[in-house]
């Protein structure tokens, strides 16, 4: 097998050595896709289980978009909704005016997304740390009304939104149009997952990473600081925006406030609390943010009733509490925390 | 003729809320170098506890110093108890704490008082006097108000020795304390001041756009552009910002719905306010951060 | 009798770096001390450290109080002036304020405006300024400012750090006159820290000579003067 030196001399891995490395996470991935086939049939998950982990699955592209923007490129995005919002209307508008297939959408909206992360990049080159957030944090706000442009409507039909409807599992598939969909997600997500990978681990990431660390010495070492700086915004776009297409699909639905200021925060919630430079704390912050959807109220009802307290505590109470406390304790993330212990188990 | 004197009139009152925000948003700028996000939640929850204050019978001229000073006590022990730990934390750390800051004051005026409209009666009597078909008497009472705060504000900084060693602390913080100055304590007493004017902002706006938790949201972006036109690091400028933000997007909608009118063409009008903010914000930043009164800032290598 | 100021076993970090190994000197009260050395000796870091303007362990005590490990604002309330290198000027701030700043501190209105007057005396030129952007100021003027804006704050011990620095010889000799006059009339002691070697053993008493953060030379300045060889070995003139 042919083996490449790396500039130390030291023999590196060739892809496909690294590739069949990762045989855990092959394992994962095959578990994963044979769900629909054993749990399916034997009704240990059920549709709507499907649909939980769909969303879960699609939230973590939106989160890993983000990564990839501020953990690996140090840019600040308070803003992602907007992208995420990009790409469902893509998806959405295609199909319900153009009548096309749901998988021709998704490299529709990759594009789409990617021109607006990389043209909104642009303005943001002049941008550092707080200008930035406040640049992002002000698109996400203007967002839903952005929506509802009036010159906009005969596509995005306004405030009533669109209504689509889920693909049937083709060629016959005994799976349900839910279990169709959770397929489809989990391929995309491999697929772009493994593309990130590559990205970050290439020279093209290490710029990245130079231009996050410290600008201007990296710009001194000939890195073209600009060029990289809106490409990866168009990268980070390109990713959310995808997600916010497979949304639109599963949830068969958008309209210009499904993509409030709040959508913004989650993303980043989950980049936060996953792990803001890591890959495997992207699908973190993704399960984070579709179990904290789903669950914050119920969850959140039980501590009120637990601690009698004199006011009815709202889950985004306890998710500001939660945000506080992790910059203190955990600012990298469960992921940074995890591979924190795993060192130290190491170590000793 | 008499609508545009209406919408300059009533974007003035506008403005002034702004204003007020803008000028909270650059006394913690530039004291800590921070944009504070919650700045408008903040708000929004001290108009609560106004609100809460006069339901338990205050008079409204007599709740509102109660409310900003409590909202001065909040705002001191946010920044000594939450912020000065992390004072070295790279900068996302610290815009994730505001966020959480954000939820936090966001969700507890849902979850102590209800997400349903209360109403917020104007303290200002219903007078009609000469002019009153331009301008209500709340919206004079909101700049007249705000007018007289950022006098107490300017001739408190100008002309006290405390204002003069906040100043002095925010400028050069070194050479500050090598004159005694107790540095951490003027940031405090910064964010305790911002937090108090947005109190006063929350609680005159609110009888306008109604009491409920998402009362600030839109407005803090205009308080944003606001600070940003003026220059954010500068007070003046902010409140000059403020005010003509205010004026701004009034006029751009009312020409927009003007040309509507005349000609059938719609470009923007009510429903694009916040869009312009936007366009207003990302142009600032892009063309000219330090904004009209504010100056420029060297990167150090 | 204790020294106005004792500096036992000092060392001072910079981040992960140890700037100073041990130093220990002494001051006595009313006379005017300096400290020499080349660029990058220690000298500055010595006053900073002083001041808790940088990480430190040792001791050092102010009149037989401890400082070490206090707040830089304290010292500087417990009597201490710090003249910082670079003058540190409230650029933004008018002459009048960067004075009023300086003397926030104090309660005691009459003895304040008596300090104010002292100073005009000293640099009459900072009342013609008065109204004026301090930023604005030449850099004579500016080090004259910041050595008034110590004043203001009525110290016992004055840290000078560099005060020649930039300025035209004229300016200097100008301002070291003064300093003389400040140490004999206001009864300030000083620890001045200088380059500029020959000027500064004219001005003092005693002299000590850092070199890469180590004490290797102490002694009357009349004498470190006078001897040519510990001129040479130890201050290259």
């Amino acid at each position: 097998m042919a083996t490449t030196t790396t500039a130390n001399g030291v023999a590196a891995e060739t892809p496909r050595r690294a590739f069949v490395r990762a045989w855990w996470i092959w394992a994962a991935l095959a578990i994963l896709a044979l769900l629909p086939f054993i749990g399916g049939k034997t009704g240990l998950i059920s549709n709507y289980g499907f649909l939980q982990l769909s969303l879960m699955i699609v939230y973590a592209i939106a989160v890993l978009g983000l990564i990839l923007l501020t953990g690996f490129n140090g840019q600040i995005s308070l803003g992602h909704g907007a992208f995420f919002a990009v790409g469902a209307y893509t998806a959405a508008v295609l199909i319900d005016q153009a009548n096309w297939p749901y998988w021709a959408t998704l490299p529709v909206a990759a594009i789409m997304c990617f021109i607006v992360g990389y043209v909104f990049g642009l303005p943001a080159l002049r941008l550092d740390g707080h200008y930035l957030a406040l640049a992002t944090f002000a698109l996400a706000v203007a967002v839903p009304q952005f929506l509802k442009y009036r010159h906009f409507e005969w596509f995005t039909n306004g405030v009533q939104g669109i209504n689509i409807f889920k693909p049937d599992p083709p060629f016959g598939l005994p799976v349900s149009s839910d279990q169709w969909m959770y397929l489809i997600v989990l391929a995309t997500a491999a697929v772009m997952f493994w593309l990130a990978h590559n990205l970050l681990d290439s020279r093209t990431g290490r710029a990245m990473m130079a231009i996050r660390d410290h600008s201007m010495a990296a710009s001194t070492m000939g890195i073209n600081v600009a060029h990289y700086k809106t490409v990866v915004f168009g990268i980070s776009a390109l990713y959310t925006g995808v997600a916010g297409a497979l949304h639109a699909i599963i949830f068969e639905f958008v309209a210009p406030d499904s993509f409030r200021f709040e959508l913004s925060i989650a993303i980043l919630v989950g980049a936060v609390v996953g792990g803001i430079a890591s890959l495997p704390g992207a699908v973190i912050g993704g399960v984070f943010v579709q179990v904290i959807e789903k669950y914050a109220d119920a969850l959140t009802k039980k501590i009120s009733a637990a601690v009698h307290l004199p006011l009815d505590l709202e889950p985004w109470t306890i998710y500001g509490i939660a945000l506080i406390l992790l910059m203190y304790i955990m600012p990298m993330g469960i992921a940074g925390g995890a591979a924190q212990l795993w060192r130290r188990i190491r170590g000793s | 003729m008499e609508q545009l004197i209406q919408q300059i009139a009533s974007g003035l009152a506008n403005g002034a809320i702004y204003a007020c925000l803008a000028l909270a948003l650059v006394m913690i700028f530039v004291s800590t170098d921070h944009i504070n996000f919650a700045q408008g939640e903040m708000a929004m929850f001290s108009a609560y506890i106004c609100w809460q204050l006069m339901q338990w019978g205050l008079n409204f001229w007599i709740a509102l110093p109660v409310v900003a000073l409590i909202s001065f006590l909040i705002g001191v022990s946010i920044e000594r108890i939450i912020l000065r730990p992390l004072h070295n934390a790279p900068v996302l750390s610290i815009v994730v704490v505001f966020i959480g800051l954000l939820a936090i004051f966001h969700s507890l005026a849902g979850g102590i008082w209800g997400h349903t409209i209360k109403d917020f009666p104007s303290p200002f009597p219903k007078v009609t006097f000469a002019g009153s078909g331009y301008i209500g008497p709340h919206q004079i009472g909101m700049i007249v108000v705000t007018l007289v705060l950022l006098l107490a504000l300017f001739a408190f900084f100008r002309f006290t020795p405390l204002g003069l060693a906040m100043r002095a602390a925010a400028q050069n913080p070194t050479s500050a304390r090598l004159a005694g100055v107790r540095v951490d304590w003027m940031l405090a007493l910064g964010w305790g001041l911002a937090a108090a004017i947005g109190a006063v902002a929350g609680s005159l706006v609110a009888p306008a756009v109604y009491l409920e938790p998402n009362m600030m949201a839109s407005i803090l972006l205009y308080g944003f552009a606001g600070a940003l036109v003026g220059g954010i690091s500068s007070p003046g400028g902010a409140v000059a910002g403020g005010f003509i933000v205010g004026v701004l997007e009034n006029l751009i909608a009312y020409f927009g719905n003007l040309l509507e009118k005349s000609s059938g063409l719609y470009i923007v009008g009510n429903g694009e306010k916040l869009t312009v903010a936007l366009v207003i914000v990302i142009t600032v930043l892009t063309l000219k951060p330090s904004g009209l009164f504010g100056h420029v800032t060297v990167k150090r290598v | 009798m204790a020294s106005l100021l004792e500096v036992e076993g000092l060392r001072a970090y910079y981040g992960q770096t140890q700037a100073l190994h041990d130093v220990s000197f002494s001051l006595e009260a009313g006379g005017i001390t300096t400290l020499l050395g080349a660029n990058g000796a220690g000298k500055t870091t010595t006053l900073r450290a002083i001041c808790n303007m940088v990480h430190t362990e040792g001791s050092i005590r102010l009149d037989g109080t401890p400082i070490n490990g206090r707040a830089t604002e304290a010292v500087v309330r417990l009597g201490v002036g710090h003249v910082p290198e670079g003058r540190g000027t409230f650029t933004n701030l008018s002459v009048d304020e960067n004075l009023r700043v300086a003397a926030y501190t104090r309660r005691d209105k009459a003895a304040t405006e008596r300090d104010r007057e002292m100073v005009y005396e000293y640099f009459p030129i900072l009342k013609a300024r008065l109204t004026q952007q301090a930023g604005t100021l030449s850099g004579g003027e500016q080090q004259m400012l910041a050595i008034s804006r110590a004043l203001m704050g009525a110290p016992r011990l004055m840290l000078l750090d560099e005060p020649s620095f930039g300025l035209a010889p004229l300016i200097v000799q100008e301002i070291f006159r003064i300093m003389r006059r400040i140490n004999g009339e206001a009864k300030v002691s000083m620890l001045l820290v200088e380059q500029n070697a020959a000027l500064a053993l004219e001005l003092a008493d005693h002299a000590y000579v850092l070199e890469t953060g180590r004490i290797v030379m102490s002694g009357k300045a009349a004498d470190v003067k006078n001897d040519e060889s510990i001129r040479k070995s130890y201050l290259g003139y």
